[in-house]
């Protein structure tokens, strides 16, 4: 029992948070950095956090994980972290040869007060940032948000500092990517160019965290959206964004600066998140949906038909970020199923308001966002009352245990398994990937622990 | 060498090419993108084994999410070690000071699990807003009449290294609290083994062998009495000396307890751990003992070893790990089963450790102190290396290049240290040398 100190009744909290299901901005912001082709994300705090964010995306992609680090000292913690971030610039153009660097800041930086827009003008006014190269910044307080508002910021910034509004429009249709996984981007990647749609996805991780391994270390790996699409995000025609709490912000940035409208949709994981995706895209693009899409539909369809006396009535209990377990939520419902405990530590009304309304017809549903929303939290709701199915990140793998529950892994971080930025959960071949993943697990757990005069043949 | 940084120049050396000194020891070139952590990691990473105690984190979220289970330090018994607390400092704590906070999170910890003491860790961030977190803890203390540590770890003031002998500090605060009546003579405390994937008991199985009784283990599969009472051994076995000398200095400062610096990994550095203890006891009975487990490991191990070597035997090696002291017996262990290191670097080592390394290894061995990828991915190419050895952050670049890969670091999921330890390594570096998939890759 590796959770033997969780109890069933609630305790009375005011100041203390256990098992965390969150972390600090700056991950979140080197995460999405290295969505730009070419961009080295940069860390302006203490060595550790640089340490701890690589480590936590290494051992989540399995993917080498680049990114600079200011190396604070007692000194810069005093006098300002400004020499330090001057000499960073100079040393990672001159060595590393990034097209942009992407300079996060971190509780200590922000604590002690630096000016990132006077600290890079100095780099610039000293020399350091060659012709042609790019120093760009957010604002990552960790004591402020989640990693999901970092993430959220550094996509902003991305606007503010690339987006270009020239006379000439394209017709090309923005997508904002939100929190997910390369194969999650390459599969809506692959919607859009069956409706045979013009889009620029960013950021893009596919082809920078899923590189086939050719045997050569690529510093800056082929993929990522490049600083000319980026720039060209303020000619086109639309944006759709995808997920609320990773892209709004981007997309009215985008808006104000660009004069291009959005929309701000669900990341595309289940078949009614899917549709809309795609009929915002359709409506956008003035394309039709192909009948190819609607046969995948179809068969997303009849796979959960087929499982459905399986999933009718399964509690299940998740965790994560806003922006999955919105739509996972609203397919799990859609399948039957009942979504009884819902947790982010991510802070959000608006997570808030959709799950109030998705879950408004399971009545013993309970979720709850922001401090003190954390995994303990959840294990003491399970114990009150178990659950058939857990779904999230490996941090879930301790209670599954303890209840013998079993648990589909999903979000971030993934520490145990490999492949998940492999195989998409978005869109309908998403959704049946996610409800093979979902059989699996109920199915398997019966076979193992059912009476041996009950395993059976069929299922 | 355009791959080197030039303010690195010094930290990279060739054995028998240049007769100077590494130049280690100094902090991390600002925008290197060095693979070095911070003083509150070297912290809590030292003192995380400590199983009975609580580990409460007063900083904002991120210091205890990424801390929250991250090496396989096993615990005989609770387990509490292995969960996440924090005060999860917001805005307003910043503003308005978290000393508050604090003293109800700790509150709110003691009430749920009444622990034997509890660690309190400070981040960057509290350095600069000034909380008196001395002065919680002494509260809390007198209130609740367990030990309450303050752990002073802002990540700014140093390396990793740095935060090594913070931890060793806060573990002195514990020494020499308690005392065990009955500690026998002939005892030693074990330093610096963390008990990764349960490698302490298989020390603690060789000692017990030998007739050594062991008091405190510290940290692996440490208790908080055990730690109070340690002051009561005859000896201070250290290993991984980077984190736990200064431990040792101070217990022979103030209780006069000598210590020896050991490895447990490879066959002639375990052997020598074991004899060295006998030695120090001068207990004839005691080395008769060692010299039977040495010759009774020896036999189960050797055709095994053999096995390995006949086909590892040209294979070569980088490694690049946290403490130097370990690279040597990598170095050594490497040796036994065939393979040929051709790269050696750490994130901490100090001079005496490169010196020893440069008389160790073949001419023409690179040594690095304090890398990046660019620059290891370099010399592998250049050195034509089979296999790296390291930590989280290499694996990836290693396996990229089309590289064999083991983890000597947190993640290590066998045991490696101790005899057994050794067929492990030898195993694990056959699997990952010889795997058909590197065939596939170019």
């Amino acid at each position: 029992m590796l959770l033997r100190h969780t109890t069933a009744k609630e305790i009375d909290r005011k100041a203390l948070t256990i098992n965390p299901a969150k972390t600090c901005q700056p991950v979140g912001a080197m995460f999405a950095a290295l969505g730009i082709h070419g961009c080295l994300p940069h860390s302006h705090g203490s060595q550790g956090c640089c340490s701890y964010h690589r480590s936590a995306l290494s051992r989540h992609f399995r993917e080498p994980i680049m990114a600079g680090t200011s190396s604070f000292s007692e000194g810069s913690s005093v006098f300002g972290g400004s020499a330090n971030l001057v000499q960073a610039i100079d040393t990672m153009f001159t060595v590393y040869k990034p097209e942009v660097i992407a300079v996060h800041t971190t509780c200590l930086s922000e604590t002690i007060g630096d000016d990132l827009t006077q600290i890079i003008s100095k780099a610039n006014d000293d020399g350091c940032v060659p012709e042609g190269k790019q120093v760009i910044y957010c604002n990552t307080p960790s004591y402020v948000g989640t990693h999901v508002t970092g993430y959220s910021n550094q996509v902003a910034a991305f606007v503010k500092f690339f987006s270009t509004a020239t006379p000439k429009k394209r017709n090309v249709i923005n997508l904002v990517a939100g929190w997910m996984e390369p194969s999650d981007m390459r599969e809506i990647k692959r919607l859009a160019k069956v409706m045979e749609a013009r889009t620029i996805l960013f950021p893009d991780m596919t082809d920078v965290l899923d590189a086939p391994l050719d045997g050569h270390y690529k510093l800056y790996p082929t993929g990522g959206t490049t600083i000319e699409e980026m720039k060209l995000t303020g000619d086109s025609k639309f944006t759709i964004g995808l997920g609320q709490s990773c892209t709004e912000d981007a997309c009215i940035k985008l808006e104000n600066k660009c004069k291009v409208k959005f929309e701000v949709v669900d990341i595309p994981i289940g078949f009614k998140a899917t549709d809309r995706f795609l009929m915002s895209l359709s409506r956008h693009a003035n394309l039709p949906i192909p009948d190819s899409l609607s046969d995948e539909r179809g068969r997303l369809i009849d796979l959960i038909s087929d499982s459905s006396k399986y999933l009718y009535g399964k509690r299940v209990a998740l965790w994560g970020d806003p922006d999955t377990l919105i739509p996972l939520t609203e397919f799990l419902v859609s399948m039957d199923m009942k979504p009884v405990y819902v947790v982010t530590g991510t802070p959000s009304k608006y997570f808030d308001a959709r799950m109030a309304e998705i879950l408004k017809d399971i009545p013993e549903a309970k979720f709850k966002s922001g401090e003190l929303a954390d995994m303990f939290l959840m294990h003491q709701w399970i114990k009150q009352e178990g659950v058939d199915l857990l779904i999230g990140n490996t941090y879930g793998k301790y209670i599954a245990r303890d209840e013998n529950v079993p648990l589909i892994r999903f979000g971030f971080p993934i520490a145990d398994r490999p492949g998940h930025n492999y195989f998409a959960k978005t869109g309908y071949e998403g959704g049946a990937n996610l409800v093979k993943q979902i059989m699996d697990g109920l199915l398997d757990h019966i076979d193992t622990n059912c009476l041996e005069e009950k395993v059976e043949f069929q299922l | 060498m355009a791959h080197i940084l030039d303010e690195r120049k010094g930290q990279v050396s060739v054995a028998g090419a240049n007769v100077a000194t590494i130049d280690c020891n100094k902090a991390s070139l600002a925008g290197s993108v060095s693979q070095r952590a911070c003083v509150f990691c070297g912290s809590r990473v030292v003192l995380y084994p400590i199983v009975d105690a609580l580990h409460l984190i007063h900083g904002p979220i991120g210091c205890a999410a990424y801390t929250w289970d991250i090496r396989g330090s096993l615990s005989s018994g609770p387990e509490l070690h292995r969960l996440s607390y924090c005060t999860d400092l917001q805005e307003k704590d910043v503003i308005f000071g978290g000393v508050k906070k604090l003293y109800e999170a700790i509150t709110e910890l003691i009430e749920l699990h009444k622990p034997k003491a509890a660690f309190i860790y400070t981040t960057c961030i509290v350095g600069v807003i000034g909380d008196d977190v001395e002065q919680v803890c002494r509260t809390i203390e007198d209130e609740a009449k367990i030990p309450i540590i303050p752990v002073q770890a802002p990540g700014f003031q140093g390396s990793k290294k740095d935060g090594y002998k913070v931890a060793c500090e806060a573990i002195f605060r514990l020494v020499g609290t308690k005392s065990k009546p009955e500690t026998p003579a002939k005892s030693i405390n074990i330093l610096g083994d963390f008990n990764l994937a349960g490698e302490l008991w298989i020390l603690l199985d060789y000692y017990k062998r030998m007739g050594v009784h062991v008091n405190a283990t510290i940290t692996g599969d440490g208790r908080v009495d055990d730690i109070a009472n340690a002051h009561n051994a005859a000896l201070n076995v250290v290993q991984c000396s980077g984190s736990m000398n200064y431990l040792a200095k101070m217990m022979k400062d103030t209780y006069n307890i000598p210590s020896m610096r050991v490895s447990y990994f490879g066959i002639e550095d375990m052997s020598d751990a074991l004899y060295d203890v006998a030695r120090f006891f001068k207990d004839d009975e005691m080395m008769d003992k060692a010299r039977e487990l040495v010759k009774e490991e020896f036999a189960k191990l050797m055709p095994q070893l053999t096995w390995y070597k006949e086909r590892l035997t040209g294979k070569k090696a980088a490694i690049y790990v946290g403490g130097a002291f370990k690279a040597i017996s990598l170095v050594k262990a490497l040796r036994l089963i065939g393979v040929e290191t051709v790269i050696v670097g750490s994130q901490t080592g100090t001079e005496e450790d490169y010196d020893l390394i440069k008389k160790l290894c073949n001419e023409g061995t690179i040594i690095l102190d304090d890398s990046n990828p660019v620059e290891l991915s370099h010399f592998v190419k250049e050195k034509k290396a089979d296999i790296f050895i390291g930590g989280v952050k290499e694996r990836p670049i290693a396996h990229k290049i089309g590289l064999g890969f083991c983890d000597h670091n947190h993640e290590r999921k066998e045991p490696l240290a101790g005899y057994e330890g050794m067929i492990n390594f030898a195993k694990e570096i056959y699997a990952t040398a010889m795997s058909p998939v590197w065939k596939f890759t170019k």
